[in-house]
Protein backbone atom coordinates (compact mmCIF):
# COMPACT_ATOMS: atom_id res chain seq x y z
CA UNK A 1 0.00 0.00 0.00
CA UNK A 2 1.10 3.52 -0.76
CA UNK A 3 0.04 6.58 1.21
CA UNK A 4 -1.04 9.54 -0.89
CA UNK A 5 -1.36 12.89 0.88
CA UNK A 6 -2.81 16.15 -0.35
CA UNK A 7 -2.36 19.72 0.86
CA UNK A 8 -3.98 23.14 0.42
CA UNK A 9 -6.36 23.45 -2.55
CA UNK A 10 -5.42 19.98 -3.82
CA UNK A 11 -6.76 18.55 -0.54
CA UNK A 12 -9.90 20.68 -0.80
CA UNK A 13 -10.56 19.78 -4.42
CA UNK A 14 -10.14 16.06 -3.84
CA UNK A 15 -12.00 16.25 -0.55
CA UNK A 16 -9.65 14.30 1.70
CA UNK A 17 -6.23 14.81 3.29
CA UNK A 18 -4.81 11.34 2.71
CA UNK A 19 -5.62 7.87 1.47
CA UNK A 20 -3.97 4.48 1.13
CA UNK A 21 -3.99 3.17 -2.38
CA UNK A 22 -3.02 0.02 -4.22
CA UNK A 23 -1.20 0.99 -7.41
CA UNK A 24 0.99 -0.52 -10.09
CA UNK A 25 2.05 2.90 -11.42
CA UNK A 26 5.75 3.04 -12.23
CA UNK A 27 6.15 6.82 -12.08
CA UNK A 28 4.42 9.81 -10.50
CA UNK A 29 2.95 10.72 -13.91
CA UNK A 30 1.48 7.19 -14.22
CA UNK A 31 -0.10 7.53 -10.79
CA UNK A 32 -1.56 10.93 -11.72
CA UNK A 33 -3.11 9.36 -14.84
CA UNK A 34 -4.57 6.54 -12.69
CA UNK A 35 -6.05 9.00 -10.18
CA UNK A 36 -7.48 11.27 -12.91
CA UNK A 37 -9.33 8.32 -14.42
CA UNK A 38 -11.00 7.56 -11.07
CA UNK A 39 -13.42 10.46 -10.59
CA UNK A 40 -14.03 14.00 -11.84
CA UNK A 41 -12.74 15.56 -8.59
CA UNK A 42 -9.33 13.94 -9.14
CA UNK A 43 -9.41 14.90 -12.80
CA UNK A 44 -10.07 18.52 -11.79
CA UNK A 45 -7.34 18.57 -9.14
CA UNK A 46 -4.70 17.20 -11.52
CA UNK A 47 -5.86 19.02 -14.66
CA UNK A 48 -2.74 21.21 -14.74
CA UNK A 49 0.26 19.46 -13.21
CA UNK A 50 2.46 22.47 -13.95
CA UNK A 51 0.54 24.12 -11.07
CA UNK A 52 1.45 21.24 -8.74
CA UNK A 53 4.46 19.99 -6.85
CA UNK A 54 5.18 16.46 -5.67
CA UNK A 55 7.18 15.08 -2.77
CA UNK A 56 8.24 11.43 -2.46
CA UNK A 57 8.83 10.33 1.13
CA UNK A 58 8.92 14.02 2.08
CA UNK A 59 11.57 15.00 -0.48
CA UNK A 60 10.67 17.33 -3.33
CA UNK A 61 10.68 15.38 -6.58
CA UNK A 62 9.18 15.57 -10.06
CA UNK A 63 6.47 13.91 -12.10
CA UNK A 64 8.83 11.70 -14.08
CA UNK A 65 10.30 10.15 -10.90
CA UNK A 66 9.94 6.38 -10.35
CA UNK A 67 7.74 5.16 -7.49
CA UNK A 68 9.66 1.98 -6.66
CA UNK A 69 10.23 1.80 -2.89
CA UNK A 70 8.28 4.98 -2.18
CA UNK A 71 5.92 4.86 0.83
CA UNK A 72 4.40 8.35 0.85
CA UNK A 73 3.53 10.55 -2.12
CA UNK A 74 2.39 14.12 -1.50
CA UNK A 75 0.74 16.49 -3.97
CA UNK A 76 0.44 20.20 -3.29
CA UNK A 77 0.55 23.65 -4.92
CA UNK A 78 3.78 25.71 -4.97
CA UNK A 79 4.73 26.55 -1.39
CA UNK A 80 4.04 29.94 0.16
CA UNK A 81 6.00 30.13 3.39
CA UNK A 82 7.77 33.06 4.96
CA UNK B 1 20.43 26.18 16.34
CA UNK B 2 16.73 26.28 17.06
CA UNK B 3 13.98 25.31 14.60
CA UNK B 4 10.35 25.55 15.61
CA UNK B 5 7.01 25.04 13.88
CA UNK B 6 4.32 26.17 16.28
CA UNK B 7 0.79 27.46 16.63
CA UNK B 8 1.62 29.60 19.67
CA UNK B 9 2.50 33.26 19.33
CA UNK B 10 6.17 34.08 20.05
CA UNK B 11 7.98 37.11 21.42
CA UNK B 12 10.90 38.11 19.14
CA UNK B 13 12.66 39.98 21.97
CA UNK B 14 12.48 37.01 24.32
CA UNK B 15 13.82 34.74 21.56
CA UNK B 16 16.82 37.01 21.05
CA UNK B 17 17.75 37.07 24.73
CA UNK B 18 19.05 33.48 24.42
CA UNK B 19 20.48 33.84 20.92
CA UNK B 20 23.94 34.37 19.43
CA UNK B 21 26.59 32.03 20.74
CA UNK B 22 29.91 33.10 22.28
CA UNK B 23 31.67 34.37 19.11
CA UNK B 24 28.94 36.44 17.50
CA UNK B 25 29.92 39.91 16.32
CA UNK B 26 26.70 40.53 14.39
CA UNK B 27 23.10 39.42 14.76
CA UNK B 28 20.48 39.97 12.06
CA UNK B 29 16.81 39.24 12.67
CA UNK B 30 13.79 39.24 10.43
CA UNK B 31 10.22 39.05 11.73
CA UNK B 32 7.36 38.53 9.30
CA UNK B 33 4.01 40.05 10.31
CA UNK B 34 0.57 39.09 9.00
CA UNK B 35 -0.40 42.00 6.79
CA UNK B 36 -3.70 42.96 5.23
CA UNK B 37 -3.31 44.24 1.65
CA UNK B 38 -7.05 44.36 0.97
CA UNK B 39 -8.25 46.11 4.12
CA UNK B 40 -10.83 43.37 4.70
CA UNK B 41 -8.76 40.38 5.69
CA UNK B 42 -10.03 38.65 8.83
CA UNK B 43 -7.32 36.06 9.32
CA UNK B 44 -4.55 34.11 7.68
CA UNK B 45 -4.55 30.33 7.88
CA UNK B 46 -1.32 28.40 7.49
CA UNK B 47 -1.23 24.76 6.55
CA UNK B 48 1.98 22.70 6.52
CA UNK B 49 3.32 19.20 5.92
CA UNK B 50 4.30 17.86 9.35
CA UNK B 51 7.66 16.13 9.22
CA UNK B 52 8.73 17.51 5.85
CA UNK B 53 8.40 21.07 7.19
CA UNK B 54 10.83 20.55 10.07
CA UNK B 55 13.24 18.63 7.81
CA UNK B 56 13.20 21.37 5.15
CA UNK B 57 13.69 24.14 7.75
CA UNK B 58 16.58 22.24 9.34
CA UNK B 59 18.24 21.67 5.96
CA UNK B 60 17.94 25.36 5.03
CA UNK B 61 19.32 26.47 8.41
CA UNK B 62 22.20 23.97 8.25
CA UNK B 63 23.13 25.10 4.76
CA UNK B 64 23.12 28.77 5.79
CA UNK B 65 25.09 27.92 8.90
CA UNK B 66 27.82 26.12 6.95
CA UNK B 67 27.99 28.61 4.10
CA UNK B 68 28.31 31.75 6.26
CA UNK B 69 29.98 30.14 9.31
CA UNK B 70 27.15 31.17 11.60
CA UNK B 71 27.63 30.85 15.34
CA UNK B 72 23.88 30.52 15.83
CA UNK B 73 20.72 30.30 13.76
CA UNK B 74 17.03 30.46 14.65
CA UNK B 75 13.91 29.81 12.59
CA UNK B 76 10.40 29.97 14.01
CA UNK B 77 7.39 29.55 11.73
CA UNK B 78 3.81 29.56 12.92
CA UNK B 79 0.93 27.50 11.54
CA UNK B 80 -2.81 27.58 12.11
CA UNK B 81 -5.05 30.64 12.25
CA UNK B 82 -3.33 34.03 12.66
CA UNK B 83 -4.78 37.52 13.04
CA UNK B 84 -3.58 40.61 11.17
CA UNK B 85 -0.63 42.20 12.96
CA UNK B 86 0.58 39.00 14.62
CA UNK B 87 4.12 37.71 14.04
CA UNK B 88 4.06 34.84 11.56
CA UNK B 89 7.71 33.87 11.43
CA UNK B 90 11.17 34.86 12.53
CA UNK B 91 14.70 34.21 11.34
CA UNK B 92 17.84 35.16 13.24
CA UNK B 93 21.44 34.68 12.21
CA UNK B 94 24.61 35.27 14.23
CA UNK B 95 28.01 35.60 12.58
CA UNK B 96 31.33 37.35 13.19
CA UNK B 97 30.52 40.12 10.70
CA UNK B 98 27.34 41.76 9.45
CA UNK B 99 27.73 40.82 5.75
CA UNK B 100 27.52 37.13 6.57
CA UNK B 101 24.62 37.60 9.01
CA UNK B 102 22.60 39.65 6.47
CA UNK B 103 23.30 37.30 3.55
CA UNK B 104 22.46 34.19 5.58
CA UNK B 105 19.16 35.71 6.74
CA UNK B 106 18.18 36.66 3.16
CA UNK B 107 19.17 33.22 1.88
CA UNK B 108 17.01 31.54 4.52
CA UNK B 109 14.04 33.80 3.82
CA UNK B 110 14.23 33.10 0.08
CA UNK B 111 14.35 29.35 0.66
CA UNK B 112 11.68 29.29 3.38
CA UNK B 113 9.30 31.06 0.99
CA UNK B 114 9.34 28.43 -1.73
CA UNK B 115 11.10 25.33 -0.39
CA UNK B 116 9.47 24.80 2.99
CA UNK B 117 6.01 23.19 2.71
CA UNK B 118 3.73 25.92 4.04
CA UNK B 119 0.57 27.19 2.34
CA UNK B 120 -1.25 30.41 3.18
CA UNK B 121 -4.98 30.93 2.97
CA UNK B 122 -6.51 34.37 3.26
CA UNK B 123 -9.84 34.56 5.10
CA UNK B 124 -12.07 37.52 4.24
CA UNK B 125 -15.73 38.56 4.37
CA UNK B 126 -16.37 36.95 0.96
CA UNK B 127 -14.78 33.67 1.90
CA UNK B 128 -11.33 32.18 1.75
CA UNK B 129 -8.74 31.85 -0.98
CA UNK B 130 -5.30 30.31 -1.22
CA UNK B 131 -2.48 32.76 -1.78
CA UNK B 132 -0.63 31.86 -4.98
CA UNK B 133 3.16 31.63 -5.14
CA UNK B 134 4.85 34.40 -7.13
CA UNK B 135 7.28 33.69 -9.96
CA UNK B 136 9.64 36.20 -8.31
CA UNK B 137 9.83 33.87 -5.27
CA UNK B 138 11.27 31.13 -7.47
CA UNK B 139 13.58 33.55 -9.30
CA UNK B 140 14.94 34.79 -5.97
CA UNK B 141 16.59 31.39 -5.45
CA UNK B 142 18.80 31.88 -8.51
CA UNK B 143 20.91 34.51 -6.81
CA UNK B 144 22.25 31.93 -4.37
Amino acid sequence: MTEVVYFAWVRERIGLPRESIETTALTVADLVAELRAREPRYDAAFADVSALRVALDQQLSDFSAPLAGVHEIAFFPPMTGG
Amino acid sequence: MRISVQTARFDPAAELAQFGGPHAGAIVTFTGIVRDDTGTMQALELEHYPGMTEAAMTRIAEEASARWSLSDVLVIHRVGRLAVGEPIMMVATAARHRQAAFAAAEFMMDYLKSRAPFWKKQIGPEGAHWIAAKSTDEEALNRW
